[in-house]
């Protein structure tokens, strides 16, 4: 690619680490005594530091959500088609915050960092962190830029449910909450896939227990098939018809087991393929348990209304028509909770035909809906 | 503002909780948020109708009336408007027993089809009539549901709905004495103000 960066591109960025020596107490009760989080910033925190949005990544996001990291990089960060000069999260008004959780394998402390108690990598003794923890974690983020309250926090699916907790967490330093293609809580349907997803990882031989990293081996087979899984949810049968309906990649059938006939087939290795050299197997665990965790109605007697009750925050929650894995009745339930609850909401339904993966990319309507809501955002 | 939510925005009392059934641009709300210290959410399915309530600020939640207001508590709200959107749902009758539920009041307003116009031109051409105020012709309209000021106060009374107010009003929204004298045929426009049955009395303007 040219060294020009596209005109509503952030450009060239570069991450940043934050230490934290204040230990972190975590739900499951134990602590992260010392934690780093790898993070990056878009556009300039103004005068009165009222500008800052922060960004919620989902499963298997990371900090890099916007620009190049160089001018030879193929793609821009995960979410660079809403955040920029002009686009959706418009980098002219705000300064954005992307961060790696905790438990991450993108740079902040997780899985893959040395245990200081014992010198080694932790593997799986990283303790099980929760969304909760991370916000507590994004907090100390926010601090440490100076960011008293945030004009909004954003993110889709896990993400969302971060932006959510913030309300409920920290309701005074949240203005605004976009949560997009979310859910209050996984179904029993969702939980049964990411179950499906650590089963193939802790069965892999080369996963050690978790601790493969002493052994110099990875855990591809496992975290290939975890991928695999997980990304048919987020496609829809729509999508996978239109992009590879019964097309096959040989001109022939093969009537064997090996070959790679369909071209869905050979497309799903690939995403397989490409994520088991990228993704740590830890890390995976660990977000899909953060994902069954989520449940913050259920100190509540179930009740979301009241788990909602103390937000202060404005909400704008957005789903996709085709989205299965959480589908539009999982937002309306949310939509639901809050107008029990007598909080500020909008609720938007985008017809799109990309399944789950619509919130990362570029639906017409969806840009439009986001860029007019976060236009009106006072700073 | 349009001219019937200006005669509208004088039924809504200052600082109450309102929700707006097909509420538009949001051009009822924003203002009555601004001018009168009220709240509430709209509700709306047209994409470009909802982008514009966003931009404002308006709560708009994306819901389809023909599905009903089962997200909505009963009595959780002081009124409940629905304009011009009576004639366009699948289940008016439904509809309006909703609105009563979710209401404590309900401003709705509606087309006249008794209206003198309506009438000549079926008479005289035997045909559904076509107006420049509702240019659709049978096939492709909206306005599904049809009726007159008779035909919605006689629901009125099966419902045991109570009529608060009641304005007769020309397509400019003005109420001359024509429509007052005789609504059914003079009117074009309805604007109603209703509480449901089980509600106290509520003091009616003169």
């Amino acid at each position: 690619m040219s060294s020009v960066f596209p005109e509503d591109s952030v450009g060239l960025v570069e991450p940043r680490i934050a230490h934290f020596a204040e230990p972190l107490a975590l739900a499951c009760g134990r602590e992260l005594a010392d934690y780093q989080l790898i993070y990056e910033t878009y556009g300039t925190l103004n005068a009165a530091h009222s500008n800052a949005v922060l960004i919620c990544h989902a499963l298997s996001g990371h900090h890099h959500a916007a620009g190049y990291h160089s001018p030879e990089d193929r793609k821009p960060g995960w979410w660079d088609s809403c955040i920029g000069p002009g686009k959706p999260i418009d980098t002219n008004r705000f300064f954005v915050v992307a961060l790696n959780n905790l438990g991450g394998c993108n740079g902040s402390t997780g899985p893959a960092s040395l245990n200081p108690a014992t010198g080694k990598p932790y593997g799986a003794d990283f303790p099980v962190v929760t969304v909760e923890d991370w916000v507590n974690s994004q907090a100390r983020l926010a601090d440490r830029l100076g960011i008293e309250q945030w004009a909004a926090v954003v993110g889709g699916s896990l993400g969302g449910m971060q932006a959510l907790q913030w309300t409920m967490s920290y309701p005074e330093r949240v203005r605004h909450c976009l949560c997009i293609a979310s859910a209050p809580r996984l179904s029993a349907e969702n939980i049964a896939f990411n179950e499906v997803a650590r089963q193939s990882i802790l069965t892999d031989p080369d996963f050690h227990g978790g601790h493969f990293y002493e052994h110099d081996v990875l855990p591809r087979r496992g975290l290939r098939l975890a991928r695999m899984v997980g990304h048919i949810t987020y496609l829809s049968d729509d999508a996978m018809g239109a992009k590879f309906g019964r097309e096959l990649k040989t001109d022939r059938l093969n009537y064997d087991f090996h070959s790679v006939e369909f071209q869905v087939e050979s497309y799903l290795r690939y995403q397989g393929d490409e994520f088991s050299t990228r993704f740590d197997a830890n890390t995976y665990l660990l977000m899909t348990k953060a994902l069954d965790y989520f449940d913050p109605a259920a100190a509540h007697g179930g009740d979301l209304a009241r788990a909602l009750a103390v937000a202060k925050a404005d909400f704008c929650l957005m789903s996709f028509t085709t989205d299965w894995r959480f589908s539009p009745a999982r937002s309306r339930e949310l939509v639901d909770a809050l107008l029990a609850a007598r909080k500020n909401v909008s609720y938007v339904e985008i017809d799109a035909p990309q399944g789950h993966d619509s919130f990362l990319l570029p639906v017409p309507r969806y840009q439009q809906v986001f860029s007019s809501y976060m236009n009106r955002i006072a700073i | 503002m349009r001219a019937d939510l200006d005669i509208i925005q004088e039924w809504i009392p200052a600082g109450s909780r309102v929700l707006d059934l097909g509420c538009g641009t949001g051009e009822l709300l924003a203002w009555l948020r601004d001018h009168k210290q009220v709240t509430g959410y709209g509700l709306e399915i047209d994409p470009d109708n909802i982008a514009r309530c966003v931009e404002r600020g308006v709560n708009v939640i994306e819901q389809d009336l023909d599905k009903g207001l089962g997200n909505f508590a009963t009595g959780s709200f002081d009124v409940v408007v629905m304009t011009q959107a009576l004639q366009a749902v699948h289940y008016p009758d439904r509809i309006l027993d909703e609105m009563l539920r979710v209401g404590k009041t309900c401003i709705v307003t509606f087309p006249n089809f008794g209206h003198w116009r309506c009438r000549w031109y079926l008479t005289t051409k035997g045909r559904m009539p076509v107006s420049e105020f509702l240019p659709y012709t049978w096939y492709n309209t909206p306005n599904i549901h049809f009726c007159t000021f008779e035909d919605f106060e006689q629901l009125c009374r099966e419902r045991q709905a109570r009529v608060l107010e009641r304005l007769a009003v020309d397509r400019q929204h003005r109420h001359d004495w024509g429509s007052r004298l005789w609504p059914n045929l003079l009117g074009e426009i309805g604007i109603y103000r209703l509480s449901s049955p089980g509600l106290q009395d509520h003091p009616v303007a003169p």
